[in-house]
């Protein structure tokens, strides 16, 4: 007997992954949950049918979206985390002993549940005393902020959905009001290969560039996310993720990363040409 | 006892078994369902033929929506004379609006408005009005030839809003003129502000008058208890019923509703006088379906929203710099009551007009409000939304207070300007005029509109004068930016004044 969850990319592609068993279904009140067990990729979440994230490729994803900004801004202490249900970025977060409060937004309690119960490898770090979980929605959450926070993640769903409003400009303002005068925003970025991704980046890069100084794009290879290809924000009111890059400093740390280095870092700013194009056609 | 072919095969294709009919039933949407069961060959119109002659249309609107673009015949009825589905549609709207009668109407609410004022005046009859009506009253008055005799709204100085009509001017303006026909209220204003209409029916009834509600934004106040009188409920003989707006349906779909002292028939037939012979069944069934579905959760619905339009306003009010007005105003007298489905937003303190809020909302942050004017802001909140999209909006206008606030300095407050009539609406309509440049015409009678639309109330009618103020006020609103209209000339620099008025100076 052989079981299979599908996702379609496209109208025209699909994505499947051979499914060992069901853990966990469920309906919230925004999204249907969905936990399984796979033999290529661990454990499995998706969320309305889509791919959140797996046991065997999450720290791709977890690592790009919080060491690049952590190995460029001198001294994050208070870390804003809209999103990221699941506690894997909470978890890469928890490493730095420097963060004194990490504030998460996520808006549907019923997943964070879920990620504990049956996700024990990204939500380990949820109970960590500077963690505290708001669940509310992340857009009502920012705008009554102000110069606030060092650093705020936006580990977001897609742009349809529950997550909607946090692809859009008011949101985008609203967080670069609750920054701190030197803050950095990184945010979930879609993809920009097939066309509905692509259009949904080009979109929130243009809002990003009208909102923040500093505005740069970066990328990682995440096999379950559609083409593989994907791509993270980097907006800053002060600090260029390059050239304020503190990369010795980093590594200093010595902290065990098993995709982010500070010369991945580098790599990651170097686009390919289409993608350059997509986001200049926007600027 | 059926004798006819006709009668039989009606009966046999169409099923005259018609159990009771209740507002869980849509008459419309029933005999399409039927009719589309029996797969009738079209060698009427629409030339379409259910999108066959037009694909791109099918592919647009879908299948449903064009096979569903059908003519009047037997199984569905006319809308110009309805005897059997529509008939009964019409019964369980009245049924559900607690009117002696229902009109389904597809000219959108204009064509109801106008439509009642036709029913009850005529050529130099005169109607008590507010000034603060829409354009479709004046627009009956200049086809019927009828005299306005208006009632000065009192303003909100902070707001600047033009409210509901005092009891005390109703009554000095029925003392003055008892030879009006009929007096038209506004059930509620733009902004969601009720006068007592209660009293007013009382006061107008007394007097042998006819009462007529304009109550476009009041729909929902039909379905709700905690929200203002309706005008049925109230005893007006008239009500003109936007469903497309608070009721759900299709754009340019309402209702006319009328109580027992009107005659039904006769209002029928001033309707055939400018309806078309073409009704839209889509707009028909949209109509109908919408009012089962209030009637069968309406209360629940608005419930929802007056909830919603509570949470908005609370959250936009501790933004800080604008102020989202409700209950608070109402003074028993030029503010009866207040719809507070309405999101009428205040925002002259940050330094910006709101015809100025309302296009930065537009092209900044893609959210289309209702309006705009020169103080305010209108947001529809209605059965469609949802949470999410309030939490944008409010958003969104707490970037616009941070990224555009400025001094307030200079901003003009006044909304509304009372009218001087020198000449009745037709007459100025169809008097001899000449065009003079919008500066040299203060003095002149105008001889036509010239407004801001939304919300489409004129600044200034056929028949008034140019006073200073109106051009002020004109200047003024083309340099925020608000969309004008009304005058012959496009870009509203010239104004058709009355070339020989007589005996006025």
């Amino acid at each position: 007997m052989e079981m299979w969850f599908t996702e379609k990319h496209t109208p025209d592609v699909k994505f499947s992954i051979r499914v060992d068993r069901q853990l966990y279904t469920g309906q919230s009140e925004f999204q249907r949950i969905d936990v399984f067990e796979s033999p290529e990729f661990g454990r499995f979440l998706t969320l309305d049918g889509y791919m959140m994230l797996t046991e065997r490729d999450e720290f791709i994803y977890h690592e790009m979206i919080v060491h690049v900004p952590m190995a460029v801004h001198p001294a994050a202490k208070n870390v804003l985390v809209i999103g990221a249900g699941d506690g894997g970025v909470i978890r890469e977060l928890c490493r730095y002993p420097e963060i004194e409060q990490i504030d998460m937004v996520e808006i549907d309690p019923l997943v964070v549940a879920v990620c504990r119960e049956y996700l024990p490898q990204t939500a380990c770090r949820l109970g960590d005393e500077r963690v505290r979980i708001f669940y509310e929605d992340g857009l009502k959450f920012v705008r009554s902020k102000s110069n606030q926070y060092d650093l705020i993640i936006v580990d977001s769903t897609d742009p349809f959905g529950p997550g909607e409003g946090l692809f859009t400009k008011e949101f985008y303002g609203n967080c670069y009001k609750a920054l701190n005068e030197d803050g950095v925003m990184v945010n979930q970025h879609e993809s920009p290969f097939y066309a509905d991704d692509a259009i949904a980046c080009q979109r929130a890069h243009k809002r990003i560039v009208e909102s923040f100084p500093i505005s740069r794009v970066y990328q990682a290879h995440i096999p379950t996310y559609p083409s593989g290809h994907w791509l993270f924000g980097f907006a800053s009111k002060k600090y260029h993720p390059l050239k304020d890059l503190k990369a010795d400093r980093w590594k200093a740390r010595e902290m065990k990363t098993r995709y982010y280095t500070a010369e991945l870092h580098r790599g990651a700013f170097m686009l390919p040409a289409y993608v350059e194009e997509m986001l200049e056609d926007v600027e | 006892m059926r004798f006819s072919v006709a009668e039989i095969f009606f009966e046999r294709e169409y099923g005259m078994e018609r159990k009771p009919v209740s507002q869980n039933d849509a008459p419309i949407y029933d005999a399409l369902k039927r009719f589309h069961k029996s797969r009738v060959v079209p060698f009427d119109v629409p030339g379409h033929k259910r999108g066959q002659g037009n694909p791109e249309l099918r592919e647009l609107l879908g299948e449903a929506c064009v096979a569903n673009d059908v003519n009047s015949m037997k199984p569905l009825d006319n809308l110009c004379h309805p005897v059997s589905v529509i008939r009964e549609a019409e019964m369980l709207a009245a049924e559900a609006f607690q009117a002696a009668h229902a009109f389904f109407m597809v000219g959108g609410t204009t064509s109801a408005v106008q439509a009642m004022i036709f029913s009850v005046v005529k050529r130099g009859d005169k109607i008590i009005l507010p000034r603060n009506v829409h354009r479709s009253v004046i627009n009956a008055m200049i086809l019927c030839g009828a005299v306005p005799v208006y009632v000065n709204p009192d303003m909100d100085a902070r707001l600047g809003i033009p409210l509901g009509m005092k009891i005390s001017q109703v009554e000095a303006a029925l003392n003055r003129h008892p030879d009006a026909k009929a007096v038209l209220v506004n059930n509620p204003t733009y902004y969601g502000i009720c006068s007592d209409l209660r009293y007013i029916v009382k006061l107008a009834h007394a007097r042998g008058m006819k009462v007529l509600a304009d109550e476009a934004h009041g729909t929902h106040f039909y379905f709700q208890k905690y929200l203002p009188v309706s005008a049925m409920e109230a005893g007006a003989d008239l009500a003109a019923v936007s469903m497309h707006k608070s009721g759900g349906s299709l754009t340019q779909s309402s209702f006319l509703l009328a109580g027992p002292g009107v005659s039904a028939g006769y209002v029928r037939q001033v309707i055939n006088l400018t309806q078309t012979t073409s009704g839209s069944y889509l707009l028909m069934t949209s109509l109908d379906i919408s009012r089962r579905n209030l009637a069968i959760r309406g209360e629940e619905e608005f419930w929802k929203v007056m909830k919603m339009a509570q949470y908005a306003r609370d959250e936009i009010n501790s933004i800080g710099g604008y102020y989202a007005f409700s209950k608070e105003l109402v003074n028993n007298d030029s503010v009866y009551d207040f719809d507070v489905t309405k999101l009428s937003v205040y925002t002259l303190d940050i330094g910006l007009a709101g015809i100025e809020v309302y296009d930065l909302l537009r092209d900044e942050y893609d959210i289309q409000i209702e309006f705009g004017d020169l103080g305010n802001i209108l947001a529809y909140i209605s059965i469609g939304d949802r949470i999410k999209h309030i939490e944008r909006l409010v958003s969104a206008l707490a970037e616009i207070n941070r990224r555009f606030k400025r001094d307030k300095t200079g901003l003009l407050t006044q909304e509304y300007l009372s009218p001087e009539v020198a000449v009745s609406p037709q007459e100025a309509f169809y008097a001899e005029k000449e065009s003079l440049p919008l500066m040299e015409s203060e003095g002149h009678i105008c001889s036509e509109f010239v407004m801001c639309y939304p919300p489409g109330i004129p600044i200034l009618a056929p028949g008034e004068r140019i006073t200073r103020d109106i051009l002020d006020h004109i200047r003024y609103a083309k340099e925020k930016g608000c969309s004008m209209t009304g005058t012959e000339d496009p870009d509203i620099n010239y104004l058709n004044v009355l070339k020989h008025p007589a005996g006025i100076p």
